[in-house]
């Protein structure tokens, strides 16, 4: 019942860690990626990726900018330029 | 024959210059594990960017409607020369390597009939290029009033590039880079960045799985092709900093050691001149009280 999220900038590797459920801030519209997601790939507007631990948990935020997310059976995978907070 | 003052004069000189080596080798031995660490840090962005590269770019081949960064102009007349030096000396011959790769490169390109441009990032490639190819220096990227070339002039050389490229400057665009092998070898390469290489497709890439894609695959790729030529460059300013610390820990370790050897040298000179003085003076005495 976990998600592997890793979030990666150029300059090094932000996040590597199992969690709950990741919302991301698509070009087209956020998206929320849970375990078992299909495999799955959109650009990313500049924008507050949300990582819920736990289910029903409060969201750490993270600013992004730039970049585009990566569903596949490993995991979520987010490639970002820049990455604030 | 050189004085005893003066001798001595000379071995304090070597001495502070030994000293000054010393402390700049140990200063690039540490640079040198920091440089290595960012090199490291950077790869699996890098990897990732190549990998999805590489399943778009395969999807998409044989399109001729493709971005124009992957496809390119249709021509090869005009080239790019994106030639990264380091910023200071005091590194041995890995500048006038690189310098050498480029002029070459340039010149096989010139003998085949092509016109060739150059795009200077760092300070020390900018004098002997303009001394070889005086009205072929383009644009100079400034690097050295930052501490550590870092993402951001990485992202600031490729929109230049790229800018270049869709006003219709240049047809390719070669970057010249060295790979950081060792502290003591570091190859001068020369890689294609425009138009975008496709990267060698994974062989792991056959998951099976449809994967969905949005807005659409051209639209990604469109999107990816900038940042894909900001992670190359980026990653040459990487391989830059590792191989300047690299080679110049080298050649400050070669000077320590030439200055020890030269400090003996001069040792030994110095004490023999010094017994000569003594045997003299003792044979003078002598002789003069043999006189009396």
């Amino acid at each position: 019942m976990a998600l592997h999220f890793e979030l990666v900038t150029p300059a090094k590797l932000v996040r590597s860690e199992d969690v709950h459920m990741v919302v991301v801030p698509g070009t087209e519209g956020e998206f929320g990626v849970l375990e078992g997601h299909a495999p799955f790939m959109s650009t990313i507007r500049d924008g507050a990726l949300q990582i819920f631990r736990t289910a029903g948990g409060t969201p750490e935020t993270i600013q992004v900018r730039g970049g585009f997310a990566e569903v596949s059976e490993t995991g979520l995978t987010v490639l970002a330029e820049h990455v604030d907070g | 024959m050189a004085s005893l003052k003066e001798l001595k004069g000379r071995i304090n000189s070597v001495k502070s210059t030994q000293k000054i080596t010393k402390a700049k080798q140990m200063v690039a031995a540490a640079k040198l594990r920091k440089a290595q660490a960012a090199a490291e840090a950077a790869r699996p962005y890098a990897e990732r960017l190549a990998g999805v590269m590489a399943s778009l770019a395969g999807k998409l081949a044989g399109q001729n409607n493709g971005p124009l960064l992957l496809r390119g102009t249709g021509s090869d007349q005009r080239h790019l020369l994106v030639v990264v030096n380091t910023d200071k000396g005091l590194c041995g011959g890995l500048n006038s390597v690189l310098v050498r790769a480029a002029i070459a490169k340039a010149r096989e390109l010139i003998d085949a009939g092509k016109d060739v441009e150059f795009y200077l990032v760092g300070r020390k490639g900018r004098a002997p290029i303009k001394r070889a190819f005086a009205d072929k220096v383009g644009t100079q990227f400034d690097t050295s009033n930052v501490r550590q070339p870092g993402f951001d002039e990485a992202e600031a050389i490729a929109d230049e590039v790229i800018a270049k490229y869709e006003a219709g400057q240049f047809d390719v665009a070669l970057l010249v880079y060295p790979i950081f092998r060792s502290a003591l070898v570091q190859d001068p390469t020369v890689q294609q960045i425009i138009p975008v290489p496709a990267p060698a497709v994974a062989s792991n890439a056959a998951s099976g799985a449809v994967v969905e894609y949005e807005p659409s695959e051209e639209a990604i790729l469109e999107e990816l092709l900038p940042r894909y030529l900001k992670t190359q460059i980026f990653g040459a300013l990487i391989e830059i900093a590792a191989s300047e610390q690299g080679a110049s820990m080298t050649a400050m370790d070669n000077a320590t050691r030439n200055a020890g050897d030269l400090i003996n040298k001069l040792t030994v000179q110095y004490n023999r001149s010094r017994q000569a003085a003594i045997t003299t003076e003792l044979v003078e005495i002598i002789a003069g009280a043999e006189a009396l």
